[in-house]
C-alpha cells in the first residue's frame, strides 16, 4: 500500500509540475463549412490548424493546444454569436480563419472588445488593416487592396483600360470594387460601370449581358467561390470573351480552377499569395495536407492557416504566456519565417507582409494532371504588394 | 437611341429572354411540385435535392461510363424517379393520412441527409460538366448572344411542360388521377389500384426535378447546393401559382423568371427578394394564389 501511495503521489506532483509549467492555448478555427466557401476554407482550414500545432510539436515545449471548430455559414450574426460564445464561456484564445469579410469585421470587433487574439487568414476586406484595424488582429494571407494591385494593374498594362464590375453585394465585394477601381483610375482606365448580385448567385447571365452591353473592355468579376465558378461558367457560356471582352477573376483559388475545368478556366489571370507546386517546401507541405483533405491541395487561406498559427505558437513560445498585448507586440516584433510564406513581416496596423504572385491558368495540353492549373507571370515583392501603411488610414498608426 | 425606362431595348429584350430561361427551370421544377402536392397533398421539400441528383446523374453517367449528355436526358429523369419512388414506398405514404406538417417535416430532412452526403463526397465547389458540342455557341439575335444551350433549355421545358399539362387535364389517365385525389376509395372501387397511381404520380413528379437537374448541369456548376439555393425560389412559385394548380405553376413560373430578369436590370440588388414581394402582395389580396381553387 504504502509503494502504491508513494507512486500515486509523486505522479500527481509531476502532473502538478507539468501543468505550472504549460501554457493552455485553445484556437477556434471559424469558417464556412456548408456553404460556397467550405472548399476554399472547412475542414480545410482545421486540418491546416492541427498541422501547425503538430509540426511546431507545441507539447514538447509545453503548449497544450486545444482546437475547436464552427460553421458560420457566411453570417455575420452567426459569426459573431459563435465568437461571443467562444470568448466568454469556453475560454477560446485565439480565433482563426474566418472568410467571408462581413463576418470578419464583425469577429474582428468583437475580439478587440474581449482582448483576445484574431489571426484572419480568409477575410479579403482591406478594411481589417485600414479604417477598422484593431491591436488585436493580424491579417495574413491577401486583401482586397493586394488583388486590385496585382490583377488589376496586370489587366490595365494589357491594356484593359475600361471596366465594367460585376460585384457581390455585401463588405467584400464593395472593398474590392473600390480598391480596384482606385487602380484602374489611377493607372489611366476608367470605370464604365458596376452591377450587384446577390450573395451568393446561381444565375449570372442578366449581370454578364450587362457586362457585355457596356462594351467595356474588361469585366471584373468581383466576388468569390461558388459565384465567381458560376460567373466565369457563364461568361464563357455567353461568349464574353470570345467577343473580345478580358475576363478578371479578381478573386480566384485553385479549388475554383479545379471546379471549372481548364477548359473554360484557361488564360484567365489571378493574384495569389500561395501556390503548392512553388517549392520543395510547399510541395511537402501540400502533399501532405492532401492525404488528410480529401484528395485536395490546400488553397492560399489554408496556407494561411497554417502558417498564422505557427506563428502565434512562436510567440506564446517567446513570451512564455498567452497574454493578447503581449503576444500581439511579440508577434509584430518577430520575423515571420514558415515553409509557406518564406520570411516577411506584420506591421503595425496588424498586415502581414509577403510577397503576392501573378498566376496565369494554363491551357489543358500545358497542365500534365490535376491541380497543375496555374503558371507564375510576375511576382510582386512584399513592399509592392500590400497598401502602403500611411494609405490606410489606420488609427492605430496615426 | 431611343430608350425605354432608360435601358436600351437590345438589353431589355436580352433581359426579357433570359428571364424566360430563368423562368423555364422555375416551371419544370414547380410543375413537379404542383404535381406532388395537387395530387398527393405532400409539400415536397425534397424536389431540391431531386433536382441536384439529376446534375449529379448527368454528371456521374458522363464521368464513371462514358454516357453523355443527350443519353442522360433520357436516362436520369427515370433514375431519378426511382429513387423517389422508393422514398415514397418506404417512408412518405406513411404519412399521408396525418397533417401536411409531418410530410414537410421528413422531406425537409431527407433533403438535408441527401444533401449532406454529397457535400461530404463532392465537396461544395462543384464539378465540371463540359456542354455537349450541339450546345456550345450560340446565335447573334442581334440585341443579344443566344447561347444554344440555353435556346434548348426553354425549348426542351415548353414540351415537357405542355405534355404534362395535357396529361394531366386531357388524357383518361390524369382523369384517373384527378379522380383518385378526390375520391380514393370511389376509384379504388372501380377496379383501379390507387396506391399504384399515387407512387406512380410521386415518382413522375420527382422525375421531373431530377430532368431540370439534367438541363442544368452544362450551365450551372453541378454542385451539391444549387437545389437548396433554387428550392425556396421554386415553392414562392407553387404559393402564387396556387398551390397544387398545373397550369399555374407553368405560367407563373415563366411569369416570375420574367419578372425577375427586369429586376436584375432596374435594381439588381433587389432581385433576390423580388418574388417574396410579388408572394407577399398575392397572398394579401388572393390566399389561394393566382391560378388557386379555394384556400
Amino acid at each position: 500500500m504504502k509503494k502504491i501511495g508513494f507512486i500515486l503521489a509523486s505522479t500527481a506532483s509531476l502532473l502538478m509540475a507539468g501543468a505550472a509549467y504549460a501554457t493552455d492555448v485553445k484556437i477556434g478555427v471559424l469558417n464556412d463549412r456548408s456553404g460556397i466557401y467550405a472548399d476554399i476554407a472547412g475542414e480545410g482550414s482545421v486540418i491546416a490548424a492541427q498541422m501547425a500545432v503538430e509540426d511546431f510539436k507545441a507539447t514538447d515545449k509545453g503548449i497544450n493546444v486545444s482546437i475547436v471548430s464552427a460553421d458560420h455559414q457566411n453570417k455575420p450574426d452567426v459569426g459573431s454569436n459563435i465568437a461571443r460564445q467562444w470568448y466568454d464561456t469556453e475560454n477560446v484564445d485565439v480565433i482563426a480563419d474566418v472568410p467571408t469579410s462581413s463576418v470578419a469585421l464583425a469577429v474582428n470587433e468583437i475580439t478587440k472588445e474581449k482582448n483576445k487574439i484574431f489571426l484572419a487568414s480568409g477575410p479579403a476586406s482591406s478594411d481589417l488593416t485600414g479604417k477598422a484595424c484593431s491591436p488585436n488582429t493580424v491579417h495574413w494571407t491577401y486583401d482586397t487592396w493586394a488583388l486590385a494591385n496585382g490583377t488589376g494593374s496586370a489587366m490595365v498594362a494589357q491594356g484593359g483600360d475600361s471596366w465594367f464590375f460585376v460585384t457581390a453585394d455585401y463588405a467584400f465585394g464593395h472593398a474590392l470594387e473600390r480598391d480596384t477601381t482606385a487602380v484602374v483610375e489611377a493607372s489611366g482606365g476608367k470605370v464604365l460601370g458596376a452591377v450587384r448580385h446577390p450573395f451568393p448567385g446561381q444565375d449570372f447571365s442578366s449581370f454578364l449581358l450587362q457586362a457585355q452591353g457596356s462594351g467595356a473592355k474588361v469585366v471584373g468579376l468581383a466576388n468569390a467561390g461558388g459565384d465567381t465558378i458560376n460567373a466565369v461558367k457563364q461568361a464563357s457560356e455567353f461568349g464574353i470573351t470570345q467577343g473580345g471582352q478580358a475576363l478578371a477573376a479578381l478573386l480566384m483559388f485553385i479549388n475554383d480552377v479545379h471546379a471549372l475545368g481548364l477548359d473554360v478556366a484557361q488564360g484567365l489571370v489571378l493574384t495569389s499569395a500561395f501556390y503548392w507546386d512553388k517549392n520543395d517546401q510547399t510541395r511537402e507541405f501540400s502533399a501532405r495536407f492532401q492525404e488528410r483533405n480529401a484528395g485536395q491541395k490546400p488553397s492560399m487561406i489554408e496556407a494561411g492557416v497554417y502558417a498564422s498559427v505557427l506563428h502565434y505558437l512562436k510567440a506564446v513560445e517567446a513570451v512564455g504566456d498567452k497574454d493578447a498585448a503581449k503576444v500581439m507586440a511579440k508577434m509584430k516584433e518577430m520575423p515571420t519565417d514558415d515553409p509557406l510564406f518564406g520570411k516577411g513581416t506584420i506591421r503595425a496596423d496588424g498586415r502581414k507582409l509577403h510577397d503576392m504572385y501573378l498566376f496565369r491558368v494554363k491551357k489543358p495540353d500545358q497542365s500534365k494532371g490535376p491541380w497543375d492549373y496555374f503558371e507564375t507571370v510576375a511576382t510582386i515583392p512584399a513592399d509592392k504588394a500590400f497598401r502602403p501603411l500611411a494609405e490606410g488610414g489606420c488609427p492605430l498608426v496615426k | 437611341m431611343f430608350e425605354l425606362l432608360g435601358i436600351p431595348p437590345q438589353v431589355l429584350f436580352g433581359q426579357l429572354l433570359l428571364g424566360l430561361i430563368n423562368g423555364s427551370f422555375y416551371a419544370v421544377l414547380s410543375l413537379g411540385l404542383a404535381v406532388i402536392f395537387g395530387l398527393l397533398n405532400i409539400i415536397n421539400f425534397t424536389h431540391g435535392a431531386q433536382y441536384m441528383l439529376g446534375a449529379f446523374g448527368a454528371w456521374m453517367l458522363l464521368n464513371y461510363l462514358g454516357v453523355g449528355y443527350w443519353w442522360a436526358v433520357f436516362i436520369v429523369p427515370p433514375i431519378v424517379g426511382v429513387t423517389g419512388i422508393v422514398l415514397e414506398r418506404v417512408l412518405i405514404r406513411r404519412l399521408y393520412h396525418l397533417d401536411h406538417l409531418y410530410g414537410l417535416l421528413l422531406t425537409f430532412g431527407l433533403a438535408l441527409i441527401i444533401v449532406g452526403f454529397f457535400r461530404q463526397f463532392f465537396g461544395v465547389s462543384g464539378l465540371p460538366y463540359p456542354p455537349p458540342p450541339l450546345l456550345t455557341g450560340g446565335y447573334n439575335l442581334g440585341f443579344m448572344y443566344l447561347p444554344n444551350s440555353r435556346a434548348w433549355v426553354i425549348a426542351a421545358s415548353l414540351i415537357v411542360c405542355l405534355a404534362t399539362w395535357f396529361i394531366i387535364e386531357k388524357t383518361r389517365l390524369g382523369a384517373y388521377l384527378r379522380a383518385a385525389t378526390e375520391n380514393p376509395t370511389m376509384v379504388g372501387a372501380f377496379g383501379i389500384n390507387v396506391p399504384l397511381l399515387v407512387t406512380l404520380t410521386y415518382g413522375f413528379g420527382v422525375a421531373l426535378a431530377g430532368f431540370a437537374g439534367v438541363l442544368a448541369a452544362p450551365i450551372y456548376a453541378v454542385n451539391p447546393n444549387m437545389g437548396a439555393d433554387l428550392i425556396i425560389v421554386v415553392f414562392a412559385v407553387v404559393v402564387i401559382g396556387g398551390m397544387g394548380s398545373i397550369l399555374g405553376s407553368i405560367i407563373t413560373g415563366f411569369g416570375l423568371g420574367l419578372i425577375e430578369g427586369l429586376t436584375r436590370v432596374f435594381y439588381p440588388e433587389g432581385s433576390a427578394v423580388v418574388i417574396f414581394v410579388i408572394m407577399a402582395l398575392v397572398l394579401l389580396v388572393k390566399p389561394a394564389g393566382l391560378f388557386g381553387r379555394g384556400v
